[in-house]
């Protein structure tokens, strides 16, 4: 770490910085939209499994 | 437009884009791997700036993307408002989280660099305020979704509020012309060709690329995941009626 911080040069915690909120702003968009999309996935296929919005049923109606 | 209007189809998007995404995240990957290993250990350090021309390296496709997103949701403005696209509001609500990440990436890893280089990590500069309204114009549509119940409504209201924010994304690019600023002018997309050396131009780009494939792709995952959840939603009403008559059905009158 100490050689990486020195072969960055004096700014090196700037450059980490950067690369630190890139990784956490990005990270936690790719978590959150996999995580909806799955919970969507698995509500969705627990609905049908119920035969939620079959046609005879909409057509009994 | 029969082919858009093909590609309407929920059904169909939902099939094209989940043969899309594996290819999409797979080439994004490389690309970034190809990005980072060049822009860390092949480009030089700059003869000004030293090693925190390593930050340009996020910053600058973080900006173009932040823009790029904002301009596509304001295609899909168009859509839901002029032509009714079945999928426009859906693309352009997926859109807002992304564009705003981009945008908030932009203005710290822009920060992170101003401090060692302008002495200063914020100025009420044209280009950084800009770039700060734009991110505020993406928190109040993702706001704005929030806040109303009918998706119909919703997409109509937040159509006219990126349409009329759009305003905003000719004046981040111009800025730098238009008003003395801090910020230094085009070096990449300007007239008489980039003023980067190649050294540091290529891996620029190649991120570039590696960043919109991988925004794309989440944007692609964001609009199934919205199409899943109005289709739950559907399907919860329905079940809901069909609970309320086998109900009536059972009582005696």
């Amino acid at each position: 770490m100490s050689a990486l911080m020195s072969g960055l040069g004096p700014h090196a915690g700037f450059i980490l910085a950067s690369y630190g909120a890139v990784v956490l702003i990005l990270g936690g968009l790719i978590m959150a939209i996999l995580f909806d999309h799955r919970a969507q996935k698995r509500a969705l296929a627990a609905l049908e499994q119920r035969g939620a919005g079959r046609r005879s049923d909409r057509a009994s109606s | 437009m029969a082919s858009l209007i093909d590609f309407a189809n929920p059904t169909r998007f939902m099939r094209l884009s989940g043969t899309l995404l594996p290819w999409m995240t797979g080439a994004a990957m490389l690309l970034l791997a190809l990005g980072f290993y060049l822009a860390w250990f092949v480009a030089p350090a700059d003869y000004q700036q030293g090693e925190t021309i390593r930050i340009m390296f996020v910053h600058v496709p973080a900006a173009w993307l932040a823009l790029m997103f904002y301009t596509m949701m304001a295609v899909s403005g168009l859509g839901t408002l002029v032509w009714r696209h079945p999928l426009a509001d859906v693309a352009q609500k997926a859109a807002a989280p992304i564009g705003a990440c981009f945008a908030l990436i932009c203005l710290l890893t822009g920060a992170f660099w101003g401090k060692p280089m302008w002495g200063t990590y914020w100025v009420w500069d044209a280009r950084l305020t800009s770039v700060l309204v734009l991110f505020l114009i993406y928190l109040g549509i993702i706001a704005l979704w929030r806040a109303l119940d009918d998706s119909a409504r919703a997409g109509r209201a937040v159509a006219i509020l990126t349409l009329v924010g759009f305003v905003n994304v000719p004046i981040i690019k111009f800025s730098v012309d238009w008003w003395n600023t801090l910020h230094q002018p085009a070096s990449v997309f300007r007239a008489g060709g980039p003023t980067i050396h190649p050294s540091m131009l290529w891996p620029l780009l190649i991120l570039a690329l590696g960043f919109t494939l991988l925004g794309l792709g989440l944007h692609l995952v964001a609009m199934r995941a919205e199409i899943m959840r109005r289709r739950v939603r559907t399907l919860t009403i329905l079940e809901a009626e069909r609970l309320d008559r086998l109900a009536a059905q059972a009582l005696p009158v």
